[in-house]
C-alpha cells in the first residue's frame, strides 16, 4: 500500500541520517587518533572539539524542535536548561580538581577559597561522584521544567505569552548566577577543569571520547524523539499544535501532554549542556543569555521545524557558518545571521529539510502521474503522508462522487 | 421532566460577560435518545449554551446535570468529553496536518493519557471502526489525504465522523450545514437522522429548511432564555417567535 511504502521511505531517511552520524562518530576520532599528522586525512584536535561542540548544539536544537516543531510551544529559554546541565557537569569537574587548584584546597574550589568561604555549601555535596552529577544533569533541568510547565500549562499560558515568560526564566537565572553569593563562581563561572572520570580533559583521547559521546547522545535522543513523534502521542502533540481546543474537546488533557514533552525536552537540553562544558572547558552565566535561546530557535527554523533531522542540520550548518564568519569577517556575523533568518522565513518557510522533502514529494507526484498517463495502474492522487510533509502542497484532486461540489470556503 | 430521568438537565443557568447576559435563567431538558433542534436569532446564546455544557465557560449560577446525576459545573473540557459529550464546532475544526484516517484515530474512544497513547498500538477492532466511520462520512477514498485538502463540506463531515468516533452519549452539533450547498445540506440532515437513531443529538442551526428536514422538537432561544418549544410548525405560529425573527 502507498502509505506503508511512504512509511518505509521515511525510515530510510532516518536510516541515512543515522548512518551519517554513525560514520562521523567512528571516523572523526579515528582520523584524529589513528591517522598520522602528516596525512591529509588527519583530523586536528581543535576540529574534533569544534565538531563535538556542534553536536551538543544539535542535541539542544533537537530538544527545541520536539517542543516547538511538534507541540507548538515556542521556547525562548531552552538555553537555561542547557546551562543548568552544564553547571551540574561543571560542578563535578570542579570537585575533580582537588589539590591541583591555585589555592590547593582539597575540598573547596578556588573561587570559594577566594571568597573566604570556610566550607562547601550543601548543594555542592555529592558532586564529587560522577553518577550523582550525571543524575543531576537530567534531574535539575527536568525538575525546573516540570515546575515551570506545571504552572504555565495548567493556567493555559500559550503562544507569545509563554515565549516571553521562558525568556524571563532564563534572564532571571542569568542574573542569579552572576551573583557570587549563589556559590557557582559568579561572573567567571566554573573553569580550569583538569580531568573527567580520571582522564585528562586536554588529552586527544578524551577529546575524541567526548566527541563520540556527544554523537551517541544525539543518536539516542534522536531515536527517542522519533519513536515519540511517530507514536499516537506524537499525533496528539501535532493536534495540540494545530487545534488545541479541539484536542481538549476530544477528551485529551492538553496540559499533561505539554508537560510531558516539555520536561523531556528540558532533560535532553541538560544532557547537551553537560557534554558541551568539558569540550569548551568553561561554563559561566553568559550561557543563560536570552540571545542564546533565540539563536537555537533560528537554527531549528533554518533546518526545518518539526522534522527532527532539520534541527540537527540547521544547528550544525549555522554554527559552522558562525565559526567561519567570526574568523573571516567578524563584524558582519550578526548581520549575516539575521539576514539568513529573514531569507529562510521569506523563501523557505519550511526550512531546508521541509523545502527539500516538499520538492521531493512534488517530483514523485509528477513521476507517478507521468507513469499513469503511460498506462500504470497507480492513479496520480497519492498525497503527502508524513507529518513533516508540507500542508500547503496543492494536489490535483478528482472530484469526489458525492460531496465534492463544494469549494473550500473562508471560515466564519 | 424530572432530573433523574433526563440525559441533559439545565436549570436556571446564567452567564454574563462584562454585564451582558449571554444566558439568562436558561432551563432546558433533553431526554435520553432525543434529537432536538435549537434555533434563535444571532446573539440568542446558542453557542454560549454549548460552551457552558462542554465546560469551556463556567456558569455564574444555575445547575447542569448529565445523565441525571453527574454535575457538570466545575468540570473541564477533557473530563466532560470523557463523560460522553461530544461537540462539533460552528467553524469546522479538524487537524489539518493529519490525514483523515489519523483524525479519526485520534478521536476514537481509547485511554487519553500521555503514557497510554505513547505505547498505543492500533488494534484490528479500532481499524474496523474507522473503516465503518469512513464509509458513513463518505471519505473512504481520501483516507490518506491531509484534512487540509478537504472541501468545507467534507471537513464538516469529517468532524461529525470524529464526533461519532468518540462514541458519545450526547452530541452537540453547532451549525452543521453552515457553508454547505443545498445537496450537501440535505445529505447532512439524513446523516444526522441516522446518527440520532442510537445517540442523543442537540443541533443548533440557522437554516430553517434544514431544521424542517430534521422533523424534530424545536427550542427557540432568545436573549439567553427559552422563548418557545414544540414542533417547528407550532413555534413558527407563535407570535413572539415571528416578532423575534422578523424584528419588531
Amino acid at each position: 500500500m502507498m502509505s506503508s511504502f511512504l512509511f518505509r521511505a521515511m525510515d530510510a531517511r532516518a536510516g541515512i541520517f543515522m548512518a551519517i552520524l554513525g560514520a562521523a562518530i567512528v571516523l572523526v576520532p579515528a582520523g584524529n587518533l589513528l591517522v598520522p599528522e602528516t596525512s591529509p586525512f588527519h583530523v586536528p584536535t581543535y576540529a574534533v572539539t569544534l565538531m563535538g561542540k556542534y553536536l551538543t548544539y544539535a542535541l539542544l536544537a533537537l530538544a527545541v524542535d520536539l517542543v516547538w516543531g511538534y507541540c507548538g510551544i515556542l521556547s525562548l529559554g531552552h538555553a537555561a536548561f542547557f546551562a543548568l546541565g552544564g553547571y551540574a557537569m561543571g560542578m563535578y569537574l570542579m570537585r575533580q580538581i582537588g589539590t591541583r587548584g591555585v589555592y590547593g584546597d582539597p575540598i573547596l574550589p578556588d573561587f570559594m577559597v577566594f571568597l573566604n568561604w570556610q566550607e562547601l555549601p550543601w548543594y555542592w555535596y555529592g558532586f564529587d561522584m560522577f553518577w550523582f552529577a550525571a543524575l543531576m544533569v537530567v534531574l535539575v533541568p527536568g525538575l525546573l521544567a516540570f515546575i515551570f510547565g506545571w504552572f504555565a500549562f495548567r493556567s493555559r499560558v500559550t503562544g507569545v505569552y509563554l515565549s516571553i515568560i521562558t525568556q524571563a526564566l532564563t534572564y532571571a537565572l542569568l542574573l542569579a548566577f552572576f551573583r557570587n553569593d549563589m556559590g557557582f563562581g559568579g561572573n567567571n563561572g566554573l573553569t580550569d577543569f583538569k580531568d573527567l572520570l580520571g582522564f585528562d580533559i586536554q588529552a586527544d583521547t578524551t577529546r575524541a571520547g567526548l566527541f563520540a559521546a556527544s554523537g551517541l547522545a544525539l543518536v539516542v535522543c534522536f531515536l527517542i524523539c522519533r519513536a515519540l513523534t511517530r507514536s499516537k502521542l506524537g499525533k496528539v502533540l501535532v493536534a495540540v499544535r494545530d487545534a488545541e481546543s479541539r484536542t481538549r474537546f476530544l477528551g485529551y488533557r492538553v496540559e499533561h501532554y505539554k508537560l510531558f514533552v516539555w520536561t523531556l525536552s528540558a532533560m535532553m537540553a541538560g544532557i547537551a549542556g553537560a557534554l558541551y562544558v568539558p569540550q569548551v572547558g568553561i561554563i559561566n552565566p553568559g550561557e543563560f543569555a536570552p540571545a542564546n535561546s533565540i539563536e537555537v530557535v533560528i537554527w531549528v527554523a533554518i533546518g526545518g521545524r518539526g522534522t527532527l533531522v532539520g534541527a540537527v542540520i540547521g544547528a550544525v550548518l549555522v554554527n559552522f557558518a558562525k565559526t567561519w564568519f567570526t574568523a573571516a569577517l567578524p563584524e558582519i556575523w550578526l548581520f549575516a545571521l539575521g539576514g539568513l533568518f529573514v531569507f529562510v522565513t521569506l523563501f523557505l518557510p519550511k526550512g531546508i529539510v521541509g523545502t527539500f522533502s516538499q520538492g521531493w514529494t512534488a517530483l514523485r507526484q509528477r513521476k507517478i502521474s507521468a507513469a499513469y498517463e503511460a498506462g500504470s495502474d497507480e492513479p496520480p492522487t497519492a498525497p503527502p503522508h508524513s507529518p513533516g510533509a508540507p500542508a500547503n502542497v496543492t494536489i490535483p484532486k478528482p472530484s469526489a462522487p458525492v460531496s465534492g461540489a463544494a469549494e473550500p470556503q473562508p471560515a466564519e | 421532566m424530572a432530573r433523574s430521568t433526563s440525559l441533559l438537565y439545565l436549570d436556571g443557568v446564567s452567564v454574563s460577560f462584562d454585564g451582558f447576559k449571554a444566558l439568562n435563567e436558561l432551563s432546558l431538558t433533553i431526554a435520553p435518545g432525543e434529537m432536538r433542534a435549537i434555533i434563535g436569532p444571532n446573539g440568542a446564546g446558542k453557542t454560549t449554551m454549548m460552551d457552558v455544557i462542554t465546560g469551556k465557560t463556567q456558569p455564574d449560577s444555575g445547575e447542569i446535570y448529565f445523565n441525571g446525576a453527574v454535575d457538570l459545573t466545575g468540570e473541564d473540557e477533557a473530563s466532560i468529553a470523557e463523560l460522553g459529550i461530544g461537540r462539533k464546532f460552528q467553524k469546522p475544526t479538524v487537524f489539518e496536518s493529519h490525514t483523515i484516517w489519523d483524525n479519526l484515530e485520534l478521536a476514537l474512544k481509547a485511554p487519553r493519557g500521555p503514557f497510554s497513547t505513547l505505547f498505543h498500538v492500533i488494534t484490528g477492532a479500532e481499524k474496523k471502526r474507522i473503516e465503518v466511520l469512513l464509509d458513513l462520512i463518505r471519505l473512504g477514498g481520501k483516507r490518506n489525504e491531509l484534512a487540509a485538502n478537504l472541501s468545507h463540506g467534507q471537513k464538516q463531515w469529517l468532524e461529525i465522523g470524529m464526533l461519532l468516533a468518540q462514541d458519545p452519549k450526547l452530541l452537540l452539533v453547532d451549525e452543521p450545514a453552515a457553508g454547505m450547498t443545498d445537496a450537501e445540506t440535505a445529505e447532512t440532515a439524513e446523516l444526522l437522522k441516522d446518527i440520532a437513531k442510537d445517540h442523543s443529538v442537540v443541533v443548533v442551526e440557522h437554516d430553517m429548511v434544514f431544521v424542517r428536514s430534521l422533523g424534530v422538537k424545536v427550542t427557540v432561544l432568545h436573549e439567553g432564555s427559552v422563548l418557545a418549544e414544540g414542533s417547528l410548525d407550532h413555534v413558527s405560529a407563535d407570535e413572539r417567535v415571528v416578532e423575534v425573527y422578523l424584528g419588531r
